[in-house]
């Protein structure tokens, strides 16, 4: 006889409990704890110390707080560049490839713009960012559009190639003069973004990364292209059958991704750096792709998902100071954030039921 | 003897009730119908005899005994197959190694000892079929059957097939129907689950009607007309809508000349079409399925180019131009694939306006306010039983069908094109989309209707071409058509021109 014991069985709703939503950032932070408690533990760290290094000692001094938006204006400008290509059902994993494009725009347009006023030298640059990332962009979203070339791979692939492109700059014609570093020539002091709060590292970036974030909500909710652009992104088929140009949207959309990353380059090399360097970027692109899916491809998720990876960015080099643990245990941090909240919000389509 | 009782079974979905103190009871040995429209419970109700779902509260007998079911595995080891409307087989496999696939736990595969085991099976239940041919290069129906010798395999005592008949061809049917009754005779049972009435009563011993997830009694087949059974089923009477005054005028809306195309392997799919369509003319395009018409409505919207040939709108020749141009030229297309019409995971309010962007947009800025408007306005007049906000993926069939009429004919175009309007719908959404395309009509639309549905095609068309191998064949008007001399020429044994 088929007689079983009651189960706890996972059973799905379409309609989640109110509470459900804010309950997951809170739950996925504990879960994160739990599972990386381990290998603070291995580290010879307390856990609990340590996720105070992390979450709260970046908010203890006006400075670190400022530091973790610094930290966070990169993110925002990847996330939001990914956002544009993901929403659209394009899978640019190139924004790294293409951050570097604007940053090699900047670091050229920096120096060639010695002596211009601040006020042209500054739109100029963020232009020339925009469009040598679009410039990155354009060849894979050619191939895909023409040739169904998997755009993955290429992205992929593309920023490999600005990798060397980079490290020829620099080993080469860039390498600084003065110091014989690999490094490209100090930036125009026009150049430079300004600081928008004084003593601090925040500069006009942040100012730029919140546009983006508004202009972002803005195109998705509140315009035609935006929608087109989501209906491509959800239903192909759809879309096309609505007379909606699918291959033109994909390109600006793909265009618009390159460009923001690209502006996230030049905000790194006129905000912070005022060189080209090889080390520009940590992998900004490549977060870009989980702040992108953390926010759920909504412009203000983006944004508070990036605010919390400069937390936990921020935090992870007080902690390895304070503690004398690594600091890629911030990057682990990061990483088993997304791998739970994307569990979550799986999870948030279920309910348990005892039967 | 009851094999199988259902008793007050109760289902809930949140906050829908998909059944609601249902009970049904399947003798021994009978082919017992599930009948019922879209959304009835009909599939809920035997997803949880088969273990797929767990009921709310209600008991489960078989011979007798109460018992618990709580996965497939449970169903199967109580003598319970299912055959459901998506097959669950693995292509590149063999027929044998599908049909032992999680059922044989050794280490080793056998494969001649298992080719021989299904194939003796096979030949045991009548089921003719290859234990060796791999299951990519069957048929629809071929691999149906694959199915229920699967079933049979494990011994099942109750086979629950769930519309076996959708993906069928005529002569499938009668094979399926014939196995079907032998296998009762050798003591089988069979809950058939449809919303076709001429299967039904074909078929079937009793009858079980569901409606709004309520039982409405059980009822032998032989003792009710299909009409009694429409009325069951819907509440009402009325069942099938009829053309019943030609509308037609001898103003020629449109012409299509000479077209050719490819389908996407690059083959000739049509050859040299010629077709007229006059102001508040049905025309019926009849033919069995793949002979082209899928290709024909997609050259017609401008989705696929032609290879030769012209369509011309009211004097306009549309070749060359983009779906968007056929649109606003007042061509109006219904797509055939419904999931494929609409973006499942935007709104309705959204879906309505995709087609008409630019109208509804200032300088790329939407007009959210206009576009509210619009639906509600549309869900009003075509009676969508949805709100605004609602994702389109959590509507059914026949609201889903009302969404995209609604997008197409609130426009009031020149011309409608509807591919399979009716198909996979009940008959209340049947007799409504059918009522949709006669008042455009009469409006003095001309209305390509392309259905393989012959009474369909029959009931509601002024005018009939049928469709075989990518050409015409023949053109007839309605009232000289009779389904024999249509069958004739879809089979292409005969040519009308």
């Amino acid at each position: 006889m088929a007689m079983t014991k009651k189960k706890l069985r996972l059973v799905k709703t379409d309609t989640p409990p109110f509470w459900v939503k804010p309950a997951i950032p809170v739950l996925a932070l504990i879960g994160t704890f739990i599972i990386t408690s381990g290998l603070i533990l291995l580290s010879n760290a307390n856990p609990f110390e340590t996720y105070y290094y992390f979450l709260f000692a970046p908010l203890g001094s006006r400075v670190s707080t400022l530091e973790i938006l610094v930290k966070a204006t990169p993110l925002i400008l990847t996330g939001v560049a990914v956002t544009f290509a993901f929403a659209t059902g394009y899978y640019n994993i190139g924004a790294e490839g293409q951050l570097y494009a604007g940053a090699i725009a900047a670091a050229g347009l920096g120096v060639a713009l010695h002596g211009v006023p601040a006020i042209i030298a500054i739109p100029v640059m963020i232009l020339g960012g925009f469009i040598a990332g679009m410039a990155w962009a354009l060849i894979p979203a050619l191939l895909k559009i023409k040739l169904a070339v998997d755009e993955v791979v290429t992205t992929l692939l593309m920023n490999s190639i600005m990798a060397y492109i980079v490290s020829a700059l620099l080993n080469g014609p860039w390498r600084d003069p003065a110091s014989g570093w690999p490094q490209s020539p100090e930036i125009s002091p026009t150049a430079m973004f300004f600081k928008i709060v004084p003593r601090s590292r925040l500069n006009f970036g942040f100012v730029i990364a919140i546009a983006a974030i508004l202009i972002l909500w803005i195109i998705m909710t509140r315009t035609s292209f935006g929608l087109k652009m989501r209906a491509v992104g959800l239903g192909k088929p759809a879309a096309k059958f609505a007379g909606i140009s699918v291959n033109k949207t994909i390109l600006i959309a793909a265009l618009v991704s390159g460009g923001v990353a690209g502006v996230a380059g030049v905000a790194e090399v006129a905000g912070i750096q005022f060189h080209l360097i090889g080390e520009l970027s940590p992998g900004y692109g490549y977060t870009g792709v989980i702040i992108a899916t953390l926010g759920s491809l909504n412009a203000f998720g983006v944004g508070l998902a990036a605010i919390f990876f400069g937390l936990v960015d921020a935090g992870a080099q007080t902690v390895s100071r304070a503690l004398g643990v690594p600091v890629y245990l911030g990057e682990i941090t990061q990483a088993t954030m997304l791998l739970v909240a994307l569990g979550m919000l799986l999870l948030q389509r279920y309910k348990i039921r005892r039967m | 003897m009851n094999i199988v009782e259902m008793k007050n079974i109760t289902k809930q979905f949140g906050d829908l009730t998909a059944n609601d103190n249902v009970d049904f009871e399947l003798r021994k040995g009978e082919i017992h119908a599930l009948l019922g429209e879209n959304g009835a419970g009909k599939t809920t109700l035997m997803r949880i005899l088969y273990g797929l779902y767990q009921q709310t509260s209600g008991d489960i007998l078989i011979n007798g005994k109460k018992i618990v079911i709580n996965s497939p595995k449970d169903a199967i080891a109580n003598g319970i197959g299912m055959v459901t409307q998506h097959f669950a087989l693995v292509p590149p496999m063999t027929v044998a190694e599908n049909v032992i696939l999680g059922y044989n736990d050794r280490f080793v595969i056998d494969r001649a000892s298992i080719e021989k085991k299904v194939g003796e099976a096979a030949e045991q239940f009548g089921l003719d079929i290859n234990p060796k041919s791999l299951v990519r290069h069957l048929s629809v129906g071929q691999r149906q059957r694959v199915e229920i010798l699967k079933a049979l395999f494990r011994n099942a005592r109750v086979l629950i097939l769930d519309e076996p008949t959708a993906v069928l061809i005529p002569q499938e049917v009668d094979v399926l129907f014939e196995t079907l009754t032998r296998l009762c005779k050798e003591d089988l049972s069979v809950i058939f689950i449809s919303h076709k009435l001429d299967e039904v009563t074909k078929i079937t011993n009793r009858v079980t009607v569901l409606r709004d997830g309520k039982s409405f009694g059980t009822v032998n087949t032989a003792d009710v007309t299909q009409n009694q059974l429409a009325a069951m089923m819907v509440g009402r009477e009325a069942f099938g809508v009829k053309r019943e005054v030609n509308t037609s005028s001898d103003d020629i809306l449109l012409e299509i000349k000479n077209l050719s195309a490819l389908d996407n392997q690059g083959l000739d799919c049509l050859k040299n079409i010629n077709l007229t369509i006059h102001a508040g003319e049905i025309l019926g395009i009849a033919g069995v399925g793949g002979n082209g018409q899928s290709e024909l409505a997609e050259t017609l919207c401008g989705v696929r180019p032609v290879s030769s040939g012209e369509i011309i709108l009211d004097g306009v020749n549309l070749i060359g131009k983009n779906p968007a141009e056929f649109t606003k030229a007042g061509m109006g297309r219904v797509p055939e694939d419904r999931h494929e019409g609409v973006v499942g995971d935007l709104s309705v309010y959204e879906n309505l306006a995709l087609e008409y962007l630019d109208e509804y947009s200032n300088n790329g800025i939407l007009d959210r306010k206009a576009i509210r408007k619009n639906a509600e306005d549309l869900i009003k007049q075509f009676q969508i039983k949805a709100k605004p906000n609602d994702m389109i993926r959590t509507l059914s069939g026949g609201n889903m069908q009302k969404v995209l009429l609604a997008r197409v004919l609130s426009r009031e175009p020149k011309v409608v094109i509807a591919p399979q309007p009716t198909r996979g719908l009940d008959v209340g959404a049947t007799d409504y989309v059918r009522e949709q395309l006669i008042k455009q009509s009469k409006r003095g639309a001309g209305v390509i209707m392309i259905s393989e549905d012959l009474d369909e095609i029959l009931s509601v068309s002024d005018r009939i071409a049928v469709i075989y191998e990518g050409e015409i064949v023949g053109i007839l008007p309605a009232h000289e058509a009779t389904p024999e001399r249509l069958g004739l020429l879809m089979s292409g044994a005969v040519k009308e021109n």
